[in-house]
């Protein structure tokens, strides 16, 4: 972008006069029925937090059920194992099914908005992950209706979780049914890492992005690499369960500590990729409300890293009572306490911007629930540092207190942002806005109702009870504090109902009113289907309030692409950090593939946990055909062109390798694939540590001779090498790929050679999964190893077919490009898993 | 921001002075103690800072202009938000650790070698005192221990994890299958406490309590002398019938009662049951209608129990039963 440019706009000829026909017809949404197959981020974003609220309110249900039966001692309203199912549902749902899905959504619905883009870069993508997680998750829900829901705690501990202990199917639903969960919310994070990366509006460098991008970018970072180790222990649990390859069984070298250290690994940042979104979302409401820029913008941005780092560094907190090393807890103790001042950071940048503005901050229902917001997390966080204390946590760990603390760090630190949101944000999505006068009452509501309930349980625990229970007896003095908190959580859940009742009178889909709060950006622009008239020059961080005339330029078309002129969906791709102007990104419309798909995923899985397995292998068959379908579609190749995009401004239509934005999320996905991989390297030195006993050579039988691995590492560098020839043999434009297709297919032979070869070579040795932790161990990396090359199976004949019919050259050649990044990484992966497996024995013998 | 609306946590402390034997703010036992402490200095460090938090948000909201004009700056921000926390928390986590220390007093070396291990099972704790020369004296879901000096013990867990909490005097330890954890108990004074599950152990994790009761050490010595000898011979015909019927039910199977047939392991040791202060982990009190309904109607007093429920009897046989296992003291 030079300044000539910016000189010459914004452009203030007439527009022409089929430009804005052109927008409408073609980001119209689907009518009728066909809403389904709509891709848009307003659209999928609407059904996502609509299916998330919904989450929140049938897990609230239960928690009501709960209150009620823990009103009095000696109580049987709800029986016991009911109730275990009951508060298993309820904290696993508002985990994996409320809150990490409703902030996702925000993410979907705002970012884009926000960032002034016409959508996400990969709204096929977004619809599977929401459709996934839809029907997923709806179905997972329904189990608590017929005594199949999983029993075991929302961190389903082993041993208690193995076949052993829960023969029945329900912990399988729980394995599985979050198990793809968690594969929709990485499919999230790549789509959110690549859209605030890469489609920011011109001239909005990182230092001007909103708070809410930011922690939306951290989210999504963390996601990246939390998630995978829960992946991970998922998998090896169901393993273990189906099979019986013993990783968390002590009395084969297995260790149920293995299971908690991944959870926490991801379950404790999970608690901060909750928070962290919310707070930004506050970091964008207290200016609005106090009209003035955010005081501590870049000290804000570096307590939301921090915090994203520091939570990484702390999920022993969750095991201070397992008996570990009190070296380790004293460690664990400190970062868990440090992590209090990024917190405190932002806790005092809202009161400073609050006391900022020149009028008084304006209370609006938004704004109480703000400060709501900050007494209730306010009190969790320094609940929180008190759990940090090990000995003190030595008494409340596992009791009413931190069942109140957490309820104060996440309902304060998650769910009243989450009401802020709707009231602030709802006018972008509705013609009519919450009532603010119906608001009050919600506030008050809630805000008593959840102090009520919850501020009673710190003394509930002190006094002895723990978490967990589904009765308690009259004699240790509980009665009294559990009516209260009972009482209390009837209020608020009135306080919801009141809000669902204006929810379903108010709200109707459709243009927003003006900018009601006089907010500063950009997600207040006028808007319409095709987000935007067209996409201004940012030069400030409250764009509305410094650039002049910003709104009307914007709306008569005089910045950025103010048509279509691929003739389809497009938005502008940036460069990361000082968001120059690249490229126009054409994006898939409307479809039905990635709705089907996402059924057939759902059903995979979930005929999986009630064991009918042809059924299920022929749903993920149609699974991975349907996302072949929808992605023959992408990879539009350069014909196209350059085009211009306003101010006699081109750019390119197309573009590969690194600035492309389907390699950055090749590089994403690669980071989740990593992250998981080094769970399974922890895993492996975790069960060595613990039982070295097991391990070959004294305890299992000899390792394969070297040769074996060598053959194995030899096709894997082959196979790297087939690769490089690929792409040297790739055609010219127009021409037939014969022989590159014939590379990637020596590629991937020798890809499954190498796999074979390990198999084999363990497998003669007379080395059984099931003989013991490490034998479970061993086989365990050649799984990591099938299930990337299985990916890269059918990626490479996704590739050589398109090869094959001249949708792949030496230009035209984004596909390739991926596959080519997969297959290396591939590559170092399985060689460093070589490496280790047979490797280290040999190495500590 | 209004001001708090509940009156802050140590407010309400000496109102709960009074709970009872499972409270953590009645503390009997030296590592409760030292913890009690460090909670009512964090209560009330914590009590400060969130007025002051509050105070400050109100100036923000409705100070005067000179207020809030000094509450808005970012030095502010950095000397509230990073300095103050910073020099706070390293205290508090130097005073955490060093209590720490202390509770990790020298396990049993140089005291009389008794060793005592519990062991959670679903759902109860089988305790073994083992003496000097090897003697395993078990007995289920009640600990007694000398007050007046610490006594490690040994946790295990036989199925999944259990976590052995008892308020009054320590805080608690997870038994984990495959690893042994110690906690050593330091009682001041005789008396009684209770103590439960702390893990979520699945089914009737609820109801999976017990009793510890600290002794001087001369009556522990002769409760211990007392609990090893053998089971007190039935007398007067209820317990002489309650024992053939308990022999020939097959109550052994699971239970022993040493001195007699009955030698299983699965279940709790029965050799003194009618001693202990509580019937199946303290879901019911010690006495023979109790022990009748644990046996008729076991699976409604605590549902998902490994015990079957035994509707084979009369109620004059579940009579003479019941009057057996009373009497064995």
């Amino acid at each position: 972008m030079t300044d000539q440019v910016i000189v010459q706009l914004p452009n203030s000829t007439p527009r022409p006069a089929r430009e804005l026909e052109d927008l409408e017809r073609v980001w119209a949404t689907p009518k009728g029925w066909r809403i389904v197959t709509a891709v848009n981020n307003t659209v999928v974003g609407l059904i996502y937090i609509g299916v998330a609220f919904l989450f929140f309110l049938m897990a609230g249900v239960l928690a009501i059920l709960m209150r009620t039966q823990l009103a009095v001692s000696g109580n049987d309203f709800i029986g016991q194992e009911l109730y275990n199912q009951m508060f298993t549902m309820h904290g696993t749902t508002m985990m994996f099914l409320f809150a990490v899905p409703a902030v996702e959504a925000l993410g979907v619905m705002l970012l884009p908005q926000m960032l002034a883009a016409r959508d996400l870069p990969f709204p096929r993508l977004s619809a599977y992950a929401i459709w996934a997680y839809v029907i997923g998750g709806l179905v997972f829900f329904t189990t608590i209706f017929y005594d199949l829901a999983p029993a075991g705690g929302w961190f389903m501990y082993p041993p208690l979780t193995l076949k052993e202990f829960s023969p029945a199917d329900n912990a399988d639903f729980w394995l599985l049914g979050i198990g793809f969960i968690e594969i929709s919310a990485i499919a999230g994070a790549v789509e959110i890492v690549v859209g605030t990366l890469r489609t920011r509006p011109p001239g909005m460098s990182l230092s001007k992005m909103p708070i809410f991008a930011w922690s939306m970018l951290i989210f999504a970072a963390m996601i990246m690499f939390a998630f995978p180790a829960v992946i991970l222990a998922t998998m090896m649990l169901e393993i273990e369960r189906s099979f019986g390859w013993p990783f968390f069984t002590a009395a084969l070298g297995g260790d149920a500590l293995l299971w908690q250290h991944l959870f926490w690994f991801f379950g404790h940042p999970e608690v901060y990729i909750i928070f962290l979104p919310a707070a930004g979302l506050v970091s964008m409401i207290v200016p609005t409300m106090a009209q003035t820029p955010l005081v501590g913008y870049r000290l804000i941005v570096v307590a939301l890293i921090a915090t994203g780092f520091f939570s990484f560094g702390l999920w022993v907190h969750h095991m201070f009572t397992t008996g570990i090393p009190a070296l380790s807890l004293a460690f664990f103790s400190a970062a868990s306490a440090a992590v209090a001042v990024p917190s405190g950071i932002q806790v005092f940048s809202w009161i400073a911007t609050m006391a900022a503005g020149r009028r008084r901050f304006r209370i609006t229902t938004a704004s109480l629930f703000v400060l709501g917001f900050l007494f209730i997390f306010t009190l969790g966080g320094l609940t929180g540092v008190m759990v940090a204390m090990v000995p003190f946590d030595y008494q409340v760990h596992d009791t009413y207190f931190v069942v109140a603390h957490f309820h104060y760090v996440l309902v304060g630190g998650m769910v009243f942002p989450l009401f802020a949101t709707f009231y602030h944000w709802m006018p972008l999505f509705s013609r009519r806005m919450l009532s603010e006068r119906l608001g009050r009452w919600v506030f008050w509501l809630m805000f008593l109702g959840f102090n009520i309930a919850f501020f009673p349980m710190h003394l509930t625990g002190l006094l002895g009870m723990p978490r967990r229970v589904w009765t308690y007896p009259a004699e240790l003095g509980w009665d009294t504090l559990n009516l209260v908190s009972t009482a209390g959580s009837y209020i608020l859940g009135a306080g919801i109902l009141l809000f669902v009742i204006d929810l379903f009178r108010t709200v109707r889909p459709g243009p927003k009113p003006e900018n009601p709060w006089g907010a500063g950006t950009l997600e207040w622009l006028p808007s319409d289907v095709y987000a935007t008239r067209s996409i201004p020059l940012v030069t400030s961080r409250e764009p509305l309030w410094d650039q002049e005339n910003l709104v009307e330029d914007v709306q008569a078309g005089r910045w950025f692409l103010p048509g279509a002129p691929t003739g389809g969906r497009e938005t502008i791709v940036t460069s990361p950090v000082e968001a120059r102007p690249q490229y126009i990104i054409q994006m898939p419309g409307p479809g039905w593939s990635p709705l089907l798909a996402a059924m057939f995923t759902a059903a995979c899985f979930l005929l999986l946990t009630v064991k009918l397995v042809m059924i299920a292998a022929v749903c993920g068959v149609l699974a991975i055909v349907f996302c072949l379908v929808w992605t023959w579609s992408l990879d539009p190749g350069p014909a196209k062109g350059s085009v211009d995009i306003g101010g006699g401004m081109k750019l390119p239509t197309y573009v590969t390798g690194p600035t492309s934005h389907s390699w950055w999320a090749m590089v994403v996905l690669m980071f989740v694939a990593g992250s998981l991989y080094l769970s399974y390297v922890f895993s492996y030195l975790f069960l060595w540590t613990v039982s070295p006993d097991v391990w070959a050579p004294a305890g299992a039988p000899q390792l394969p001779s070297p040769g074996w691995p060598a053959l194995s590492a030899l096709l894997l560098v082959c196979g790297s090498a087939a690769i490089m020839a690929a792409r040297r043999l790739l055609p010219s434009p127009g021409n037939l790929g014969t022989a590159a297709a014939a590379a990637i297919l020596v590629a991937l032979l020798c890809m499954s050679g190498a796999l074979a070869i390990e198999l084999l070579g363990h497998w003669r040795t007379g080395l059984q999964p099931s003989d013991s932790a490490y034998g479970a161990m061993v086989y365990m990396a050649s799984v990591l190893f099938g299930q990337v090359a299985a990916a890269l199976v059918i990626m490479g004949l996704f590739t050589a077919a398109r090869l094959l019919v001249r949708r792949l050259d030496r230009e035209w050649r984004v596909t390739f490009d991926n596959l080519a990044l997969l297959y290396h990484y591939a590559v170092f992966q399985s060689l460093f898993g070589l490496a280790l497996v047979h490797g280290y024995p040999r190495l500590v013998a | 921001m209004r001001a708090p609306r509940f009156p802050a946590l140590a407010v309400l402390l000496p109102l709960a002075a009074c709970a009872g034997v499972q409270s953590a703010l009645d503390p009997a036992g030296g590592e409760a103690g030292r913890i009690h402490t460090l909670s009512i200095v964090l209560f009330v460090l914590c009590t400060v800072i969130f007025v002051a938090v509050a105070v400050l948000a109100a100036l923000a909201l409705f100070g005067s202009d000179e207020w809030r004009s000094r509450l808005a700056s970012e030095r502010l921000v950095f000397a509230l938000g990073v300095v103050f926390p910073v020099l706070t928390l390293v205290g508090l986590v130097l005073y955490g650790v060093t209590i720490m220390g202390m509770a990790a007093e020298p396990a049993g070396a140089g005291r009389d070698a008794l060793r005592i291990e519990v062991s959670g099972e679903r759902w109860w704790w089988r305790v073994t005192y083992i003496t000097e020369d090897g003697v395993r004296i078990e007995s289920a879901n009640e600990l007694r221990i000398p007050a007046g000096q610490p006594v490690p013990i040994e946790l295990t867990s036989a199925d999944v994890i259990h976590s052995f909490w008892v308020p009054q005097l320590a805080g608690k330890l997870d038994m984990i299958p495959g690893r042994t954890n110690t906690l050593t108990l330091h009682v001041r004074e005789p008396g009684i406490s209770r103590g439960q599950c702390a893990e979520y152990c699945g089914g009737p994790h609820a109801l999976m309590s017990f009793f510890v009761i600290a002794m001087t050490e001369d009556d522990f010595a002769a409760w211990l002398l007392k609990e090893a000898s053998e089971a007190r011979p039935p007398a007067g015909e209820a317990a002489v019938q309650g024992h053939a019927l308990f022999l020939a039910s097959g109550c052994g199977g699971c239970h022993t009662v040493r001195g007699t047939g009955a030698a299983g392991v699965i279940g709790p040791d029965l050799t003194h049951v009618g001693s202990r202060h509580s019937l199946a982990a303290a879901s019911l009190p010690n006495d023979a209608p109790s022990f009748a309904r644990w046996i008729r109607d076991g699976q409604h007093v605590k549902p998902e129990n490994l015990m079957p429920p035994y509707g084979i009897f009369t109620d004059a046989e579940l009579a003479s039963l019941s009057d057996y296992l009373d009497h064995l003291d």
